[in-house]
């Protein structure tokens, strides 16, 4: 074995053992991960793709910060059983916006990457301030405290601009009107004509019951209520899409 | 003067945390800001108190520096029982919710504090006293870098005390057992190159021509575990005086990412590091050579190569797209030769010496850490598996997978890594009990077992109530349904984890008695005096 020999040239050079060990490791990470950057097919060709709108996105970060994803997967697989239970299986296009992803890797709770349309913005919040009023079975904890946390509108454009700087395409004109944006989606007597223009399909209206404030409970709503609804499906091209 | 310039630094940072914690631009970073503040303030403190102006002895450059190593294991034992503790904690919220206390201690934040307390809290300060525990014994030499060692250990502890005081303030990137913030990762890294930099030092004035086996486990663990971190952490942060940030990278590209960092902390974390803990303490345990020197050659190169390759099997079936699937599995396949390749050497290191299995406890901890290994790592490759994939992803059966690897090979290698250098740290003829390490042994053996049955079977339930169609062509189950019927099973899990932890507890005590210097009197374990003979 003459090859087990020369490995002793590794084992008395830490260097050599250093900088080989780091060669081998980082091979299968470029190898998979590379690609997904510059093949054309990674994502999908769809329409309706949009970013989130501010309040959504507001929204959407107290989902990441309250770790919705160790429960509550949002990824359908094309599986028979779960496209009749969640809806169309998942497509990258749909979380091409998404940073980070919450595909999730646990269903404690049942996925939510189509929960949007599916209840009333009143049954989310009972079911999010009281869960087993609503789902007897339930085992999700309660989270009443955010009908009383107000959502920080001032230097929201904040957030866009850093998701913009990781390649969301917010446009100057959704920056600068971030602020304005996120109050009038909550506030049903506002003017929205501008905020349905810059983004398509938002929901509208007074989430949480009270229309006093803008809370974070309306935030996580209006972002429960917009997913998984933007892509047109009726204009996807199902053996094109496939990879 | 002692720690003239540690004081000064940590002073300034003291002054900076209370200026962020005043300028801040959200609740949570300033909240977390307070908390750094304070925690700074208690290390000035006790570096004020132990200063002097007299001239520091000079140390003995060939003596061992084994004053991190003690504080490193007293860590080891105060997290896990807190990080054991916590689980035990969010499986009884899982049985029954109304123990979620809102916000802080709701299950959402509970279980990254979890996840990350026994991983890296546990764990890291096993992987990070051991190793510099070896790389001194095996190399001769005195660690390098003066006071590096201690910076390492307590800026590890500061890493965590700002990671799990973060999850509970809701300070979370929401990335799996990468959840800390963008400034805490910062922390991270400049903590995790001054243990590289520690490490490699050693090793390069070593006396001995040959780097142990155990030291090139060691290695490629702290290396590969520097990148993973920094390139899954890359996040563009709001501002520099806030807590969120956005992760470099979205959807598909950053799932990936994700679980190529996710699986390799599994991999060269929980599995590299720890194979380097058993190629040293192992052999010495059973004071029996490594069994086979090219098996460690051939397992090691197979072994870090392969495992970077595994992670898309997280994401099987999902929108990644098919040929990383498919790649990701035949790798996952592929790793269970070098894994098992760890586990025959390890295992074979007992050849002629399996006798002390009956006499010794701590050689029992070590064997069933091993078998544990060699369990888990042959049910990960069956799960990454497509096929078997599509029924067990989203279930429990991969927390029971996870935890008979964690609970099993991670937690008993390091128990008997503990007892092995404890009485030899402070200088203690034998552990204060060795009747207590069986007590341990078995309660810690019967938990996994409990935990990882009641997983299989209610993963594998609930993967088959969700896909159970009637005859006439109906989903038989609601979501809700699948739920109510796992209560039983949580309960029972929750039963085997306080079964480990009371397990722990005991090593607790039994180590706790040992550093106070006392000896339990006790019958020795049977067989370890050997019967009389009858005179010929």
């Amino acid at each position: 074995m003459g090859l087990m020999d020369k490995h002793a040239i590794i084992e008395k050079n830490a260097t050599l053992l250093l900088v080989g060990s780091l060669l081998v490791v980082t091979v299968g990470g470029i190898v998979e991960i590379a690609p997904l950057f510059y093949l054309d097919n990674t994502i999908e060709k769809v329409e309706g793709m949009r970013p989130y709108s501010p309040l959504e996105l507001a929204g959407r970060n107290i989902y990441v910060r309250e770790g919705c994803y160790l429960c509550h997967s949002q990824m359908i697989r094309p599986f028979r059983d779960e496209v009749e239970r969640y809806g169309h299986y998942s497509l990258a296009a749909e979380s091409m916006y998404d940073h980070p992803f919450q595909w999730g890797s646990k269903r404690t709770g049942p996925d939510l990457a189509r929960v949007g349309d599916r209840y009333s913005n009143e049954w989310h919040v009972q079911h999010l301030a009281e869960p087993r009023s609503v789902v007897p079975e339930s085992i999700m904890p309660s989270y009443a405290f955010l009908k009383d946390a107000p959502i920080e509108v001032k230097d929201f454009s904040t957030h866009l601009i850093a998701n913009r700087r990781v390649g969301v395409p917010y446009s100057d004109d959704m920056i600068a009107h971030a602020g304005d944006d996120l109050a009038a989606q909550a506030n049903p007597n506002a003017d929205t004509s501008d905020l349905e223009g810059r983004y398509p399909k938002a929901k509208l209206g007074d989430f949480d019951g009270n229309p006093q404030q803008v809370t974070e409970m309306d935030a996580l709503v209006a972002y429960l209520q917009m997913l998984g609804t933007l892509v047109d499906f009726k204009t996807y091209d199902e053996a094109a899409g496939y990879r | 003067m002692r720690f003239g310039t540690e004081i000064a630094v940590l002073g300034l940072l003291t002054f900076a945390a209370l200026a962020a914690a005043g300028f801040g631009v959200d609740e949570p970073f300033r909240q977390h800001m307070w908390v750094l503040f304070f925690v700074l303030l208690g290390f000035v403190a006790v570096l004020i108190r132990n200063t002097n102006f007299k001239p520091a002895t000079p140390v003995d450059p060939s003596a061992y520096m084994d004053g991190p190593i003690r504080y490193g294991a007293i860590a080891t034992m105060f997290w896990g029982v807190v990080g054991m503790l916590v689980g035990v904690v969010i499986a009884l919220q899982l049985a029954y919710p109304d123990l979620n206390i809102e916000p802080w201690f709701n299950l959402g934040r509970l279980r990254p504090l979890h996840t990350s307390g026994v991983v890296f809290a546990f764990g890291g300060n096993a992987l990070i006293c051991t190793s510099m525990y070896v790389v001194q014994r095996t190399s001769r030499a005195r660690l390098f870098g003066g006071n590096l060692a201690w910076f390492v250990f307590w800026g590890y502890q500061l890493f965590i005390v700002m990671a799990a005081t973060g999850y509970l303030l809701g300070i979370t990137e929401s990335r799996e057992y990468a959840e800390p913030e963008w400034y805490v990762d910062i922390w991270l890294t400049i903590v995790w190159v001054a243990y590289l930099l520690l490490f490699l030092g050693t090793i390069l004035k070593r006396k001995e021509p040959h780097i142990y086996v155990a030291n090139w486990f060691y290695l490629s663990f702290i290396v590969t575990i520097a990148m993973l971190h920094i390139v899954n952490n890359l996040s563009m942060p709001v501002s520099l005086l806030g807590s969120k940030s956005y992760s470099a990278f979205s959807g598909v590209q950053d799932a990936l990412t994700q679980w190529w960092y996710g699986h390799n902390a599994v991999g060269f974390f929980l599995t590299a590091g720890f194979l380097g803990m058993m190629y040293y303490f192992v052999p010495k345990q059973v004071n029996r050579p490594v069994y086979s020197y090219r098996l460690s050659i051939i397992h090691f190169w197979a072994l870090i190569f392969l495992y970077i390759w595994a992670g898309p099997h997280h994401l099987h079936y999902t929108a990644l797209p098919d040929w990383a699937q498919t790649l990701g599995m035949v790798f996952s396949i592929m790793l269970w030769m070098p894994s098992w390749g760890g586990m025959i050497n390890g295992l074979m290191t007992l050849s002629g010496a399996w006798d002390k299995l009956r006499t010794d406890p701590i050689v029992r901890m070590m064997v069933m850490a091993i078998a544990f290994y060699g369990m888990s790592t042959f049910e990960g490759p069956m799960m990454s598996i497509k096929a078997v994939n599509s029924l067990s992803h989203y279930t429990d059966w991969t927390i029971g997978h996870v935890h008979s690897g964690a609970l099993g090979w991670v937690g008993m290698i390091s128990f008997g890594a503990i007892y092995y250098m404890v009485p030899k740290l402070w200088n203690r003829d034998r552990l204060y009990s060795l009747r207590l390490v069986t007590w341990h042994f078995w309660l810690a053996t019967l938990g996994i077992v409990v935990y990882a049955a009641v997983m299989w079977v209610s993963g594998i339930m609930q993967g088959l109530m969700w896909r159970e169609y009637d005859e006439q062509g109906f989903l038989v189950y609601s979501f809700a349904e699948t739920v109510a019927a796992m209560h039983p099973y949580y309960v029972m899990r929750a039963a085997g984890g306080a079964m480990y932890l009371a397990g722990a507890l005991i090593m607790a005590w039994n180590i706790t008695m040992t550093i106070l210097g006392y000896q339990r009197e006790e019958e020795p374990m049977p067989g370890a005096i050997p019967a009389l003979q009858p005179a010929q």
